[in-house]
């Protein structure tokens, strides 16, 4: 069976002849360690993400007393027992600064995403999902972004002038990647349709203006034009995708259309809107759509807020005095609790899918983290991260590290060694660094 | 060609504010003041560097329409518009284009596509035929290809291009046996181009200084159309560009007032607006809907058009003063903004003009629902927000960031029992050293709109305690909001601002230090013209440091970029 490729099935078909594609995937196809489909020997893809959470955390609600393995999950993050060996905390590693003035809620998060701390959103380099994504794309959607508190930012940036916005709608989202284009992986019959293939030709010869317009640009131009026949260049590869049958998924049902929601920052629409995104995300990547995400949950600034209430998260985070009982303040604290709360709901979601012999999540790797740690002072030192999944056994979790102050560059650099990528040395000034976590990397 | 963006002359102005607290001696620099020196005579022109700026949604939107026409649907979502120095315009010309971009440029490009070559409509773009429904007529495909491709990269076709887009007819009709969806899948090619998609704009050599370059006839062309309809030159305008009649003052001169006196000229003014106004940023905002049940998109659209309304009839129809935009007291309701302005709305279904200080003396565009609840919480005003963006958006001074580093333990616990009103809440920040500095132009400015809530319904009360709304701008005082508004109407830097802000808008960047000779004679032509919009943004139209290409100097007599990109909230 090993000489089976999909591609096979596939000569000769632009004019439009129906293809039997009489493969369903049966676990015996799985080779042993599970990792790989035994039938085409093509390996179970592993998946990239982030997941963002705004205004930081209760340090003494959340921060484990030991370090190591044995330790004990805090309130806030009691709930993630469940994953606790798929899961790695780290805390009390720092954006260092350099001088370079803090702009609250916008430096710690890029210092952490670009290893490079900005007083603006003006990145200085790309963030370490596109870099992650450059890498390792080669599927319909080269990332996808999605942001559960209705604003359409995100914080993945090629440069400072190409972010790339986040889905606010479920379903947007849902026909996006289910709606038109979408293939179904375990369909009994391919038809190729050539009508991507004139379309991908279309697109082909624009790119043999390419040479002419760059010479005709300044230097700060041809990098943006560069950027557009890039994004050019990534719809001609999925219309190219488009021509081949899909790879079979097993256990893959399509999901169901999500209902038309309410989409603002109020609590309750955030979570229903977060696991509704969650679990088309969870498929998307199950059925190979994208390998990289980036989830919004809340704005760095979080304009999360409960009904009725005149302040935000992060106004609360500012206004609300402490609590003399409980030592910490008691409304921000509930923000941060339910965050979490979202944070195992998004676990879930990819647990949920059985995939080789595990899940999606183990054939993932998830970093989530804050853009503060004490979202009052705008502290960027001690910003929590988390690393979630296993990547397809490419990192160990289980165990919660602390970083005694350590640039938190080294959990980027290491997260993208881990994903394969060709890089020691990651960061600038005090936040450049070689030293990669080795009790992350497997 | 290298790109520099020096330092720009008005930073210093908005740098000002923040360091020395008030107006500083710069600000008030220029005009009126040294009438010789100012002859109304423009400065030798200085120019900028040839950009390349991305078409923003309603310039694609209108160039669709203008060249299509208005019926054609555009399906697509665009992604959010870059801001850079204040203004979408400006970041037209830092903007990338995502994967997602395209994406959705590909599909709006495929609706439009599909849509004209519908099989009921097909004959009013091609009449050519084609003589065989499922052969390739090539001449009927050149024919739709030369027909539309100039006017989508809006400059004729090189032989190559018309080849390429041939080329990919002949392959869809090859494929897929019809005609008509290879001239779709043409189509589309042309419309996912850079040179549809980006402004693109080209130089030649000067004949008249062969050490200089200027903007070719059509890039001339086109900035003109964008800066005054916000749309693609149309058909006379690159004719007109084809016979060089732009670089005649008579030829110029004729396609500005053709431009001006068009029904499109409204479309530019609005575009301005939006820009200036930030109106983008309601599409994340947010209203809790238990404290202001009011509030719906309904109401937000609404809002938004009452200004721009306003803003139409009193500078377009009227020709009215710039300055009076800030004490106006006509207006445009619907029902829908009568809930919000507690004001009864005799029209069932629709605008009908009427006075906006129904309760309480309301005055200006800065009382307008659109800006209230724009610079506000989701659930109650801000002073402080609306302060800082009447000093960003009308006065172009910025405001600093404030530190990273706040203690807020002195201005904690804001319930009503101890400080009912946002007066009372702030007075704590300018106890406060590190804030007060900052606080201290900001919010004596937002507080005069206190008696609006975070909606821009009137009160008197807060939490029960009157609400006193008397501050001070700049060296005005006033008791309320309408003194706000004169002190607004009565600002130096009010109408510099404008012209600053209409500059900028129209060349797709920042100013640069050696233009501000050019730009204190934009602000006396201003006011010598009664700070008429129409006349400026035609007085710009027919300068030459519109159009003129800054020669590229040594990189090192260049300051670094400007910073502030994408706002915050804060």
């Amino acid at each position: 069976m090993s000489k089976l490729s999909r591609r096979g099935f596939l000569r000769g078909t632009l004019q439009g002849a129906a293809v039997g594609m009489g493969l369903p995937l049966l676990n015996c196809m799985l080779n042993d360690s599970g990792k790989a489909f035994a039938a085409t020997g093509q390996r179970i893809p592993v998946r990239f993400g982030t997941w963002v959470w705004g205004c930081g955390f209760i340090p003494e609600l959340w921060i484990p007393e030991k370090t190591g393995s044995d330790y004990e999950l805090p309130a806030h993050i009691a709930l993630l027992e469940p994953y606790r060996e798929k899961l790695a905390l780290f805390t009390g590693f720092d954006v260092k600064l350099d001088g370079v003035p803090n702009k609250p809620h916008v430096t710690g998060c890029f210092g952490l995403r670009t290893g490079i701390p900005v007083p603006d959103y003006n990145v200085k380099a790309p963030t370490l999902d596109v870099l992650i994504a450059d890498q390792i794309a080669d599927t319909r959607f080269r990332s996808i972004e999605v942001c559960s508190a209705g604003i359409e930012r995100s914080y993945s940036y090629r440069d400072a002038g190409s972010p790339n916005p986040s889905e606010i709608s479920p379903l947007a989202l849902y026909q996006r990647i289910f709606g038109e284009g979408f293939q179904d992986p375990n369909a009994a019959q391919f038809t190729p349709d050539p009508r991507y293939m004139v379309h991908k030709s279309v697109l082909s010869a624009t790119q043999e203006e390419r040479r002419k317009l760059m010479q005709e640009v300044g230097a700060e131009d041809r990098q943006r034009l560069d950027e557009y026949f890039t994004s050019i260049r990534e719809l001609e590869q999925k219309l190219a995708l488009q021509l081949e049958p899909p790879a079979p998924v097993e256990n893959f049902e399509m999901p169901g259309r999500p209902p038309s929601t309410l989409i603002d920052s109020e609590m309750g629409n955030v979570m229903e809107n977060h696991k509704l995104m969650a679990g088309l995300l969870a498929r998307a990547l199950q059925c190979n759509q994208t390998k990289v995400f980036n989830v919004l949950f809340s704005d760095t600034a979080s304009n999360l807020r409960r009904p009725g209430s005149s302040s935000t998260h992060h106004t609360l985070t500012h206004e609300e005095p402490t609590d003399p009982e409980l030592g910490h303040q008691r409304e921000v604290a509930w923000f941060a609790e339910k965050s979490m709360v979202a944070w195992k709901d998004f676990l879930d979601a990819l647990e949920g899918i059985p995939e080789g012999d595990g899940t999606l999540l183990d054939n993932c790797l998830v970093l989530a983290h804050s853009d503060c740690s004490i979202a009052k002072a705008h502290a960027v030192e001690g910003i929590p991260a988390m690393v979630a999944g296993n990547a397809g056994g490419r990192v160990r979790t289980g165990f919660h590290m602390a970083g005694n102050a350590d640039p938190i560059s080294r959990i980027g650099l290491s997260v993208q060694q881990a994903m394969g990528l060709q890089v020691d040395r990651w960061g600038t000034l005090n936040m450049e660094t070689n030293r990669t976590i080795t009790e992350l990397l497997a | 060609m290298l790109r520099c963006r020096p330092q720009s002359a008005a930073g210093l102005t908005r740098r000002c504010v923040g360091v020395l607290g008030f107006l500083c001696a710069v600000s008030l620099g220029g005009c009126g003041e040294g009438g010789e020196r100012l002859a109304l005579k423009e400065p030798e022109a200085v120019g900028g560097p040839a950009l390349m700026r991305r078409l923003t949604e309603s310039q694609y939107r209108a160039t669709v329409a203008d060249i299509f026409g208005p019926e054609v649907p555009v399906v697509a979502r665009f992604e959010r518009a870059l801001r850079a120095e204040g203004l979408v315009a400006v970041g037209t010309s830092e903007a990338g284009i995502s994967p997602f971009s395209v994406e959705q440029y590909d599909a709006a490009a495929r609706g439009v596509a599909d849509y004209l070559l519908a099989p009921e409509r097909r004959e009013q773009y091609l009449q050519c035929g084609p003589q065989v429904e499922t052969g390739f007529d090539v001449a009927c495909a050149r024919e739709f290809i030369t027909e539309y491709g100039p006017r989508l990269f809006r400059r004729p076709l090189d032989e190559v291009q018309v080849e390429r887009y041939l080329a990919a007819a002949q392959l869809g009709i090859r494929q897929l046996g019809d005609f008509h969806a290879g001239i779709k899948y043409a189509l589309v090619g042309m419309m996912t181009a850079p040179q549809f998609l980006l402004r693109i704009e080209r130089t030649e050599t000067d004949p008249g200084n062969p050490a200089l370059l200027r903007l070719d006839d059509y890039s001339m062309a086109e900035r003109l159309s964008y800066f005054l309809t916000d749309s693609t030159p149309d058909r006379e305008l690159l004719r007109a560009a084809a016979n060089g009649e732009l670089r005649t003052r008579e030829g110029l001169e004729r396609q500005v007032e053709r431009l001006i006196a068009s029904p499109r000229f409204e479309a530019a003014v609005r575009a301005f607006f939006r820009d200036m106004l930030e109106f983008d940023l309601f599409d994340d905002l947010a209203k809790d809907g238990e404290i202001y049940p009011a509030f719906n998109s309904d109401v937000a659209a609404d809002a938004r058009e009452q200004t721009l309304r306003d803003i139409v009839t009193l500078l377009i129809e009227e020709d009215g003063d710039y300055r009076d935009l800030f004490t106006l007291g006509e207006t445009w309701m619907t029902r829908d903004l009568g809930v919000v302005y507690r004001q009864p709305v005799v029209s069932r279904d629709g605008w009908e003009q009427t006075q906006l200080s129904y309760a309480g003396e309301r005055l200006g565009i800065q009382s307008h629902i659109s800006f209230l609840a724009l610079h506000a919480h989701p659930g109650r005003s801000s002073p402080t927000l609306r302060g800082e963006a009447i000093r960003n958006v009308f006065l172009c001074q910025e405001v600093p960031e404030p530190p990273a580093d706040i203690d807020f333990s002195v201005v904690q616990n804001p319930s009503p029992d101890n400080m009912p009103t946002a007066r009372d809440r702030l007075s704590a920040h300018n106890t406060e050293p590190a804030c007060s500095g900052c606080h201290k132009v900001m919010d004596p400015v937002g507080l005069a709109l206190e008696n609006y809530d975070g909606l821009g319904t009137f009160r008197t009360h807060e939490y029960g305690a009157l609400i006193d709304a008397s501050g001070f701008l700049d060296g005005m005082a006033y008791e309320d909001s309408a003194g706000l508004a004169r002190a607004l109407h009565d600002h130096p830097e009010t109408p510099r601002c404008a012209v600053e802000k209409m500059y900028r808008f129209a060349v797709g960047r920042d100013t640069v230090w050696d233009e501000r000779a050019y730009m204190d004679y934009l602000i006396a032509a201003f006011a010598e013209q009664g700070y008429r919009l129409p006349a400026l943004m035609r007085t710009i139209a027919l300068s030459d440091n519109f159009f003129a290409i800054a020669p590229v100097r040594d990189a090192g007599q260049h300051l670094a970029h400007s910073e502030s990109r994408g706002r915050e909230q804060s």
